[in-house]
């Protein structure tokens, strides 16, 4: 399983990193997570809000932080 | 009902008289009064919101005639959230979709100006009518404006190469449960308030000042009648201001109380919403200074003659 995090690089971008992080921690599970700060790469998401988070290439949400349980929520519907 | 709490509060709990009460009373008003009203207002429109966002817009604006496209975008821009981070993609975002720039531009100035704080802001400090006026002519600066940058051909300041989508989108509202959409609202309504509610503690305590101790005279010969670029300093003054938008606006409050012209007053509040530095340092990334210059030209020019407008009229 792969998280993305997209975002240019605004406050709220590191905060769902952070929180992504937290959420992998917890599950428990082997999950890969990278920031793509790109713009380019970004907009091929279809993505207008950022931070998003995208996981196995499926964007899940736009323009806001998730919270830590959020994310391991959708961890576990995947 | 405010206004009497906060009069039992002052006068006769904490038992203070003469002008330091007056003062503490407008205060301590004040504050709760918009307190109240924001966390009302953001919570209504964020609910509003959990349907449509700039996904939703995006592809709903794709390929609709031109006209149709600068009045709804400016519309949209009510409702949708905007923070200056997410103004490059979003701007990528409409180009990418064949969205033409001037509707992008019209979306891009009504999005910042009728954001929910401004507006619960003005809803509880000048009431309905001012608001609507504000809501109003912030929807024809953004129309026309966006409207005038289309006609000036000026897609070649576009500094990044986009690939335009073939596929046509598909606009769908977005699918979640009551619940889900309450809980959205609320911690949003609660993250911006958090962000907020200390700049309106000082707004409204600055303004109690001047309220209680400067006399009006002096206001009414500097932002009154008696100065006559007062609409023009009033603009330039408001454009580096936007983080402010919640503090400042109780200090035009007590300013137009005592003698500043309600045109200067607008003018002045859709400066500070509408024309940002910071956003015009983030999409410098990818338009041109030329294009930013003409943008803030119009947007800036549009605002004033609105402000002269109603100065004259009222």
């Amino acid at each position: 399983m792969k998280i993305e995090v997209l975002g240019t690089g605004c406050s709220k971008c590191k905060a769902l990193e952070e929180a992504a992080k937290q959420a992998v921690a917890k599950s428990g599970k082997f999950v890969q997570i990278e920031k793509v700060e790109d713009i380019q790469k970004i907009m091929e998401y279809g993505v207008m809000s950022t931070p998003a988070l995208v996981i196995d290439g499926k964007v899940l949400s736009t323009g806001k932080v998730l919270s830590v349980s959020d994310i391991i929520e959708l961890i576990k519907i995947q | 009902m405010w206004y009497e709490l906060s009069q039992v509060f002052i006068y006769n709990f904490i038992g203070l008289e003469g002008k330091l009460a007056e003062t503490a009373h407008f205060f301590v008003y004040d504050t709760v009064k918009i307190w109240f009203l924001l966390i009302t207002i953001i919570f209504a429109v964020s609910f509003l919101r959990s349907w449509v966002n700039t996904e939703y817009v995006r592809a709903h604006l794709q390929g609709k005639s031109a006209l149709y496209g600068h009045v709804a975008a400016a519309g949209f821009g009510i409702i949708t959230p905007f923070c200056s981070c997410s103004a490059i993609p979003l701007f990528l975002g409409f180009i990418q979709a064949r969205i033409p720039l001037g509707v992008t531009f019209s979306f891009l100035i009504s999005a910042p100006m009728n954001n929910e704080v401004a507006i619960a802001m003005l809803f509880g400090l000048f009431g309905w009518k001012v608001t609507s006026l504000y809501i109003g002519f912030g929807l024809l600066v953004a129309i026309f404006g966006g409207l005038l940058i289309g006609k000036l051909n000026l897609e070649k300041e576009i500094l990044m190469d986009i690939k335009p989508l073939e596929i046509e989108l598909q606009a769908d509202f977005v699918r979640l449960s009551f619940k889900e959409r309450t809980k959205e609202a609320w911690d949003y309504t609660w993250d911006i308030f958090k962000k907020i509610y200390l700049y309106i503690l000082l707004g409204v305590g600055v303004g109690a000042w001047i309220h209680g101790y400067i006399p009006t005279d002096f206001i009414t010969q500097y932002t009154g009648k008696g100065n006559p670029f007062a609409v023009i300093i009033a603009v330039l003054m408001g454009i580096p201001m936007y983080s402010n938008a919640a503090g400042v606006i109780p200090l035009v409050e007590v300013l137009t109380a005592k003698g500043m012209l309600l045109g200067t007053a607008l003018s002045f509040m859709m400066a500070v919403t509408a024309l940002s530095l910071p956003e015009a340092l983030i999409l410098k990334r990818i338009i041109s200074i030329k294009l930013i210059a003409i943008f803030f030209g119009i947007v800036g020019s549009g605002i004033i003659a609105i402000g002269y407008l109603f100065n004259f009229i009222l």
